[in-house]
């Protein structure tokens, strides 16, 4: 474990990789290796206290006079606007939904992360850095990832502060509990809806800000384009959704808070609203994509019950604390009522292949588990297309054990969410779950700044590439939100505002009315093409290309395969699409359909990202890489490196820029979980 | 799998603010009774934009009842016959042949902006007015250093599971937002953080909700038998003791 690899924290301890595979060939350019401009050196655990004493400082009284526009008002988005309102700046926040309180941060159910070691079970801070790490499948980097450990003690206090009610022990103590993958219990919650409250506290400290005076909130707001003038990115221009008027606000930085792109599969645990274009916009205007193959697939959802399914939802994996995952041994007992299967001709797989970590074991091995089930013909469940698509999560052991009532404290939100989703009742009949999309790890390339490679845009939260590397450890996607909205956003972004403020930009400037008429012809042209087809029906036509080849096996001619039909699919969609109304009026068509778009060109250069890796890493399984046991292979000598992806123009092909994986504190471990 | 439900809808139709609207019939065929009531939305939607017509504009986002967005008056209950969000309801509630009617929230304070989207801002604007702990980030002593009662940090978590979506709004006959308000005022009341700024916070709170064109609560109970995740009445009659004890002392 982590005291065998501790070491010096200054030599590098593994090498620099050569890829010699190029299964992408013909489908990208290669360009210049990159390196983190900022990367810190030095003992990893005085990194981050090192950096913010040599940010610079930004004068109280200038602080109202530079502007920061922030994008999204998720944990990541509005974390940020409340910390740099109380500092002094002047906040402009986005969002599209009608109030901050409802981005799809709120939807988070399990918890959170934090070295806080209140069990005294060995936790630190160097282990949940170890941990996340090794989750990550050594595709993340070592500064950053210490740095979010280091921070995450600071998050609980502060959401205590403000109030979240976290679940506490008889003695008015915060309780934790143990979340998928790791053997300490250091995940804090609020039943199954800590997401939720971490959102309300953080909306609620923004509100504050917005009450002071120091933040201004646009709903219904979406950023369709970036400005960048001289370099630098200085602005956004947005559509107001109600009137659909075309709005320009300039800035001295832009940070995007915009969250994932799920959405890309058309079914996955995001809101139905959840979207690439903010980030999409940034990298057409320059900004690198980092890793977009990293998908991860969360083991424990509802399963698909037919066509016409909307959108997939999520049951925290706290449930595999107590459940216990299943099948039957034989297919022909898959009909069956469960409970009439005795226990010999159950297959608990999970327990069976992974003794040690069982049930626990991390979200792609559990994801990836079911499906191989499933493909063998033991999945339980309607059948939606030719096979039944669902496996068994059982708690009747652990309310044998424990009772009822200690059930339903900790899950009875779960527990009524399934039942009215399926009309099942799962303290009787053993749940369902199948795999379904629910977060990326990829997203825009920054540096240890967390800002992109075009000066003064930053990027925080699931929207940037950063911490999680090829796969997240559960309960550490609001650890990271929060983790750069209160404590390192604030304190990186100084260093780039001291410079400020930048020379005013004039509305009529040749780059801000570029991004202008570039949104409203695009806005145009989406109501002229007046074709046949529903900008839904081709969001569901790229979710199938999507899931079926990128989704959780992938493989080179299955790659090649999707490229060559999103390609068709983009021609179709800009001569076939039919969007309905007007664009000065709310219009939720045409919202979509600029959705739609990016999501098609994001969905292309996902599967050339995934092609080009031939290895399998966390979440991205190769089918040509996994090991005799079927499980996934990593290759370090080729692949140690972040895949950051320029965008090639509309016409070209997107430009590969390597940024190697250095790893000085841990060595790179081929990941087993048996 | 298609199902078999034939319903008839009757939905509210307004282009925008301004405009006059009015109650539109649609006819819907093969619904099955797993899909939710906002997937069968979609499939008038998809329907009406193959008719050339423009699809019902309705609010909606997470569809797993947590965001809040979701706010239809269905047969002229908030969120429809089950307790539970608009998006949660499952279709599995109605039967084939029935009329179901469709309307936006009905209060003055939650204007339409168009069909069955309302605007909500208030709410924003209630929390603005004192609904949070003033706690600048960096400036707070370690979680455990101050203990929560179990028991009342339970009470607290329990309110705090309010959405915000304003059925309780929608469903009370004097359009008050007592619930919700007295959801978040119980939420901070009940926290040892939240008691310095307890007295003023209610007294603010108060007068921004009554400034917003909410009326007052009369105990009737709608809001609480419409409330999709439960939150009780008695935060009310914690609204109205906090309220009494401020005005007493004189704030």
């Amino acid at each position: 474990m982590a005291g065998s690899t501790l070491h010096d924290g200054l030599t590098p301890l593994n090498a620099a990789p050569t890829q010699t595979s190029d299964d992408a060939h013909g489908y990208y350019t290669l360009g210049e290796k990159i390196v983190d401009p900022v990367a810190p050196t030095g003992p990893i655990a005085q990194r981050w206290t090192t950096r913010k004493f040599e940010n610079r400082l930004v004068n109280p009284a200038n602080r109202r006079k530079l502007n920061i526009i922030i994008v999204g008002t998720g944990l990541a988005g509005a974390a940020a606007a409340a910390t740099l309102g109380e500092g002094g700046y002047n906040v402009k926040s986005f969002c599209y939904q009608d109030s901050p309180r409802r981005a799809h941060s709120i939807a988070a159910q399990g918890g959170i992360n934090a070295a806080k070691n209140y069990k005294e079970d060995g936790d630190s801070v160097f282990r949940l850095f170890y941990d996340t790490v090794k989750g990550g499948d050594y595709r993340s980097r070592e500064s950053n990832v210490y740095r979010l450990a280091e921070v995450s003690t600071n998050i609980i206090d502060q959401c205590v502060a403000q109030g979240v009610p976290f679940a506490r022990d008889y003695g008015g103590l915060l309780d934790n509990r143990s979340f998928g993958g790791v053997q300490v219990s250091r995940t804090f919650y609020a039943r199954g809806q800590t997401g939720q409250q971490l959102l309300i506290g953080a909306y609620q400290a923004m509100e504050r800000q917005v009450a002071a005076g120091t933040v201004t909130q646009y709903t219904r707001h979406e950023m369709l384009e970036l400005i960048v003038k001289d370099g630098k990115a200085r602005g956004i221009i947005a559509r107001d959704l109600v009137t659909g008027e075309i709005e320009t606000h300039l800035a001295d930085a832009v940070v995007l808070a915009s969250g994932g792109y799920g959405n890309v599969f058309y079914l996955s645990t995001n809101a139905m609203g959840s979207n690439v274009t903010a980030a999409w916009r940034a990298h057409r205007k320059g900004a690198y994509m980092a890793n977009p193959c990293f998908t991860q697939i969360h083991p424990t959802c509802i399963p698909v019950s037919g066509e016409h399914q909307s959108k997939l939802t999520l049951m925290s994996e706290s449930l595999r604390n107590d459940g216990r995952i299943w099948v039957p041994k034989r297919a022909e007992d898959c009909e069956k009522d469960p409970r009439d299967i005795p226990e010999e001709d159950r297959d608990y797989y999970l327990e069976r292949i992974y003794p040690s970590f069982g049930n626990l074991v991390p979200r792609d091995i559990a994801s990836r588990q079911a499906k191989n089930v499933c493909d063998e013909g033991r999945g339980v469940g309607p059948m939606v297309g030719d096979f039944r698509r669902g496996v068994y999560l059982d708690f009747s052991d652990a309310i044998k054990r424990l009772g009822e009532p200690a059930i339903r404290e900790k899950y009875d939100n779960l527990f009524d969410m399934y039942q009215r989703i399926t009309g099942e009742n799962p303290y009787e009949v053993p749940m369902r779950i199948y795999p379904a999309v629910h977060y990326v790890m990829g997203g825009l390339w920054v540096d240890y700044h967390l800002q992109s490679n075009i000066p003064g845009l930053f990027v925080t939260g699931e929207a940037n590439f950063s911490d999680h590397g090829a796969n997240r450890l559960g309960a550490s996607a609001l650890m990271q939100g929060l983790a750069d909205g209160y404590f390192v956003l604030p304190n990186t972004i100084r260093e780039y505002l001291a410079d400020g403020p930048f020379a005013p930009v004039s509305e009529d400037d040749g780059a801000v009315v570029e991004a202008r008429e570039a949104v409203r012809s695009r806005v145009e042209r989406f109501l002229s093409i007046n074709g046949t087809r529903s900008p839904d029906s081709f969001h569901k036509e790229l979710g199938h290309i999507m899931w079926e080849y990128c989704g959780m096996e992938r493989t080179e001619p299955g790659l090649r395969k999707a490229i060559d039909m999103i390609r068709e699919l983009k021609r179709e969609f800009w001569n076939d699409l039919k969007v309905l109304g007007t664009a000065d009026s709310l219009n939720q068509s045409l919202e979509k359909a600029g959705r739609v778009a990016d999501f098609i060109e994001l969905g292309e250069l996902m599967c050339v990202d995934a092609l080009n890796r031939r290895e399998s890493c966390g979440g991205h399984f190769r089918g040509e890489s996994q090991t005799e046991d079927g499980e996934a292979l990593r290759h370090d000598d080729e692949f140690a490196y972040v895949a950051a992806w320029e965008w090639g123009g509309d016409e070209g092909q997107p430009v590969l820029h390597k940024e190697d994986l250095v790893y000085t504190a841990i060595e790179m471990k081929q990941r087993s979980y048996k | 799998m298609i199902g078999t439900m034939n319903l008839t809808l009757k939905i509210w139709r307004q282009p925008h603010a301004e405009a006059q609207g009015g109650m539109r019939e649609y006819q819907v065929s093969g619904i099955s009774e797993d899909m939710s009531f906002l997937e069968m939305l979609d499939i008038l939607n998809e329907q009406l934009q193959e008719q050339g017509e423009e699809p019902v504009a309705f609010d909606h986002d997470c569809r797993e009842g947590i965001c809040g967005s979701c706010s239809l008056m269905i047969n002229g209950q908030a969120h429809g016959p089950e307790v539970t969000t608009s998006c949660q309801l499952h279709m599995r509630s109605f039967k084939d042949g029935d009329t179901i009617t469709i309307e936006p929230w009905r209060s003055e304070a939650f204007p339409v902006v168009k069909d069955l989207v309302v605007n909500r801002s208030a709410f924003d604007r209630i929390i603005q007015s004192g609904g949070y702990i003033s706690a600048n980030t960096g400036s707070a002593p370690e979680a455990n250093s101050v203990p929560a009662p179990r028991e009342k940090a339970m009470r607290a978590f329990n309110v705090a599971t309010c959405i915000g979506c304003g059925a309780c709004v929608a469903a009370c006959p004097n359009g008050s937002a007592s619930l919700f308000l007295g959801a978040k005022i119980t939420h901070l009341g009940e926290l040892p953080q939240g008691q310095p700024e307890r007295y003023e916070r209610i007294v603010d709170m108060v007068a921004q909700h009554d400034a917003e064109g909410f009326g007052g609560c009369t105990n009737i109970g709608e809001c609480a038998a419409a409330c999709p995740k439960g939150i009780p009445l008695d935060v009310i009659s914690q609204l109205n003791k906090d309220l009494r004890t401020a005005i007493k002392a004189g704030r």
